[in-house]
């Protein structure tokens, strides 16, 4: 998609959140070019150059684009489940401008090839920004580290073997070693996969259901492990996703020890617990799985607290067929990137997050952390801007959603909050 | 090496490795090695120095070069070689090193030359014999011989060592290589940077009085010597490096990356080499290159170690 040549706009007569400074005002965002020239109460429609397409946003919201660093979206390999075009698509009506792919392809992102493909696709079919995330270990098989600097010139922005927990240690340890010296992010899934067998959060309810349960440990365990190796390499490290108090503890050990570490959470965790599977609904069997109440409440804590940085849609499209089956057959996964942003906004509406911190961990940071100049709204950012109405109520029709799979878990869910305009580098995304 | 001129001695036993060497010790075998370069060089190369002496050549590794290096000088200063590649000794049978030693020491011989792939084990073997050992190369821990040539070969085109910046490229954690060329240098009040990504380089690296580079660009920059190491087949695949072409390319040796250093840099690599890994063929063969002339500082600085500890030995 080329991002350029475009009329100036302005966003004029909104409530602004700029999430980087925390601040909200009443003005207006004047952008050009792809950046965003003047912010503040002196945009307005008066102020503004004569050639400007201006938008009146009565008093909505207007935010940087959202950054979801985890997100499948199909290509190359798995075009039955999602394309770029449709996780774009459904990217830009969610109020997501900018992707972090994920490489579990087919083939895998192991390869500069794969990753100059992805570029030259998302360029060419999607309506909000794709980054390649390239594999950690080639194939994503866990033994061989991939070809950091190759990669990183070709355009890969992070390093992980997305759903593939590394179980050598020895081979986490180089690849650790060996991204420090590029300066490259590593984002881990911290899974230990023998205590994963279960389908459920294990406990009095999966016990209920008759259902395998992961415990909290499979996770702790190997993020402990990857805490001690970040501190002996240096590397900088994400944890891809965390889902309980334990590793909560253990990431809150590791910042205040001064490691380079931050950490993720899915938007599912945040807002659902396992109760919510219900009578066996398999488009809430996640990896990690769904925990209890308290370990839902303690997520959104350490999202206001920024112990945890980044929230993600953790985008999975898995079609029917593989979703209709028992429970514990049925494929992991949910989608969730158009729906991220209203689903967050429930955590606002019930107090528990302001909405300058639910942005922050949905833009700011994860620009931060991908060290990109998005997730601010400031003169000289990429106008990657959403505008949306924090109070509008609708119901969340599957067959209205955007991705190919039709698999949310928020299935008929009320919910409040729409974006009504989507900006990438100043070009409308989604209106 | 005439027999009359007074010579700095060299007070050691064996050559185990450059640490414990002072650098009288050096300097000296680096002299007599300079006596020796002009031997070869003649059409008659033989001398009596070792004559009547037995020099065995123990190698449980196999080398080609460095094993003909050691036979030829040791034939050159007269004495009886003999060699025993692992492949015929009853090492295989079972045979412990030290029963090995022992086996061999009671054959009586002056000498013996050692390559084991554990380091320490050339120690373990000279404490169990009465004669002197010199160390081939032991494990990833000490190449004295190799660090003796190369700082022969700079000292030769450069006229000295001191206050030289010699860049150290490549697999410097299991290179011996690297270990007796940092000590050898930075006694002789060179420069030593080495260059590695982090999963080449051993731990403490920072603590060994060198400059650590992982960027092989920057590390580059006005060096005067450049020295490369060989990277293992079976560690390019993944292990520590992700592949050649990853290798190749940001820690390879190419004319691109070699402007950088000094524009009189030049080039040495102990060998074998794998050209389009870790160098260039048109930089290995190029003008820039010593690497051919070190493999002739190679036999003239192991005629240099072995007259200096015969003359340690009782010649009654």
């Amino acid at each position: 998609m080329p991002f350029n040549a475009q009329s100036p706009v302005a966003l004029v007569n909104a409530r602004l959140v700029d999430p980087a400074r925390g601040t909200e005002t009443h003005g207006g965002v004047f952008a050009r070019d792809g950046l965003i020239v003047a912010v503040g109460a002196e945009v307005t429609a008066q102020s503004v150059p004569s050639d400007a397409r201006i938008v009146d946003c009565c008093g909505d919201v207007v935010a940087p684009g959202l950054v979801d660093m985890q997100a499948f979206v199909g290509e190359p390999g798995a075009e039955h489940r999602e394309t770029i075009a449709s996780a774009t698509a459904a990217a830009a009506a969610g109020g997501v401008t900018t992707i972090l792919a994920r490489p579990d392809t087919h083939p895998p992102v192991d390869d500069p090839a794969v990753v100059d493909f992805l570029k030259r696709r998302a360029r060419d079919t999607g309506s909000v920004r794709v980054l390649p995330m390239a594999a950690l270990t080639r194939a994503r098989e866990g033994r061989e580290i991939a070809e950091f600097g190759l990669l990183l010139e070709a355009g890969a922005v992070a390093f992980g073997d997305a759903g593939h927990s590394l179980r050598n240690a020895q081979v986490m340890r180089r690849a650790l070693s060996y991204a420090r010296d590029f300066d490259a992010l590593v984002v881990h899934f911290a899974e230990e996969r023998d205590l994963a067998e279960g389908v459920m959060n294990e406990g009095e309810f999966a016990s209920r259901l008759g259902l395998s349960g992961v415990p909290a440990e499979a996770e702790s365990i190997v993020l402990e492990r990857d805490m001690r190796l970040v501190a002996l390499t240096g590397a900088r490290y994400h944890a891809a996703l965390v889902s309980t108090e334990q590793s909560l503890e253990i990431v809150s050990r590791a910042k205040k020890a001064g490691l380079p570490v931050t950490c993720a959470v899915s938007i599912n965790h945040l807002t659902l617990n396992e109760n919510d599977i219900g009578d066996y609904r398999t488009f809430l069997k996640l990896r990690p799985p769904l925990r209890r109440e308290s370990a839902r409440r303690a997520l959104v804590e350490a999202v206001e607290s920024g112990l945890i940085d980044v929230i993600v849609s953790d985008h999975d499209p898995q079609d029917v067929e593989t979703k209709r089956l028992p429970f514990a057959e049925a494929e992991f996964g949910a989608i969730g990137i158009e729906t991220m942003l209203a689903a967050g906004l429930r955590l606002v509406h019930s107090g528990d997050l302001a909405l300058p911190q639910l942005l922050r961990a949905m833009s700011t940071r994860p620009a931060e952390i991908l060290r990109l100049p998005q997730g601010r709204l400031a003169a000289g950012a990429p106008a990657d801007i959403i505008r949306f109405d924090p109070d509008e109520p609708f119901v969340v029709d599957p067959e209205k959603l955007r991705s190919r799979c039709k698999n949310t878990p928020f299935d008929e869910a009320r919910m409040q909050g729409r974006v009504k305009l989507t900006l990438v580098a100043g070009v409308v995304a989604y209106e | 090496m005439s027999q009359s001129a007074p010579r700095p001695s060299f007070p050691h036993r064996h050559l185990l490795g450059i640490e414990g060497l002072s650098r009288p010790d050096i300097e000296a075998l680096l002299d007599l090695a300079n006596e020796a370069v002009e031997i070869s060089r003649q059409v008659e190369k033989k001398r009596a120095t070792l004559r009547g002496r037995t020099q065995i050549n123990l190698f449980f590794e196999s080398s080609t070069r460095t094993q003909s290096s050691f036979e030829l000088a040791g034939k050159r200063l007269g004495a009886d070689v003999m060699n025993m590649s692992v492949a015929n000794s009853s090492v295989k049978k079972g045979e412990t090193l030290i029963d090995t030693a022992m086996t061999l020491n009671a054959m009586r011989p002056d000498m013996i030359v050692v390559r084991h792939s554990q380091a320490g084990a050339v120690h373990l073997l000279a404490r169990k014999v009465d004669c002197a050992v010199i160390n081939a190369g032991d494990g990833a821990h000490e190449h004295p011989t190799q660090a003796l040539l190369d700082a022969l070969t700079i000292r030769r085109n450069k006229g000295r060592i001191e206050n030289l910046t010699v860049a150290i490229c490549g697999d410097i954690l299991h290179s011996r290589v690297a270990r007796s060329n940092i000590i050898l240098l930075s006694a002789l009040g060179a420069r030593v940077r080495v260059i590695a990504p982090t999963t080449l380089l051993p731990a403490g690296v920072d603590r060994m009085g060198i400059e650590v580079f992982r960027d092989m660009r920057a590390g580059l920059r006005d060096a005067d010597i450049v020295m490369m190491l060989r990277l293992q087949r079976e560690r390019m695949n993944g292990a520590f490096v992700p592949s050649v072409r990853e290798y190749f390319h940001f820690f390879g040796l190419d004319a691109d990356k070699l402007r950088l250093a000094k524009p009189d840099a030049l080039v040495m690599h102990p060998g074998p080499m794998n050209r389009g890994v870790e160098i260039d063929s048109a930089i290995a063969d190029g003008p820039q290159s010593l690497i051919r002339e070190q493999v002739e500082m190679g036999v003239a600085v192991r005629m240099a170690v072995l007259e200096a500890l015969a003359r340690n030995m009782p010649s009654g």
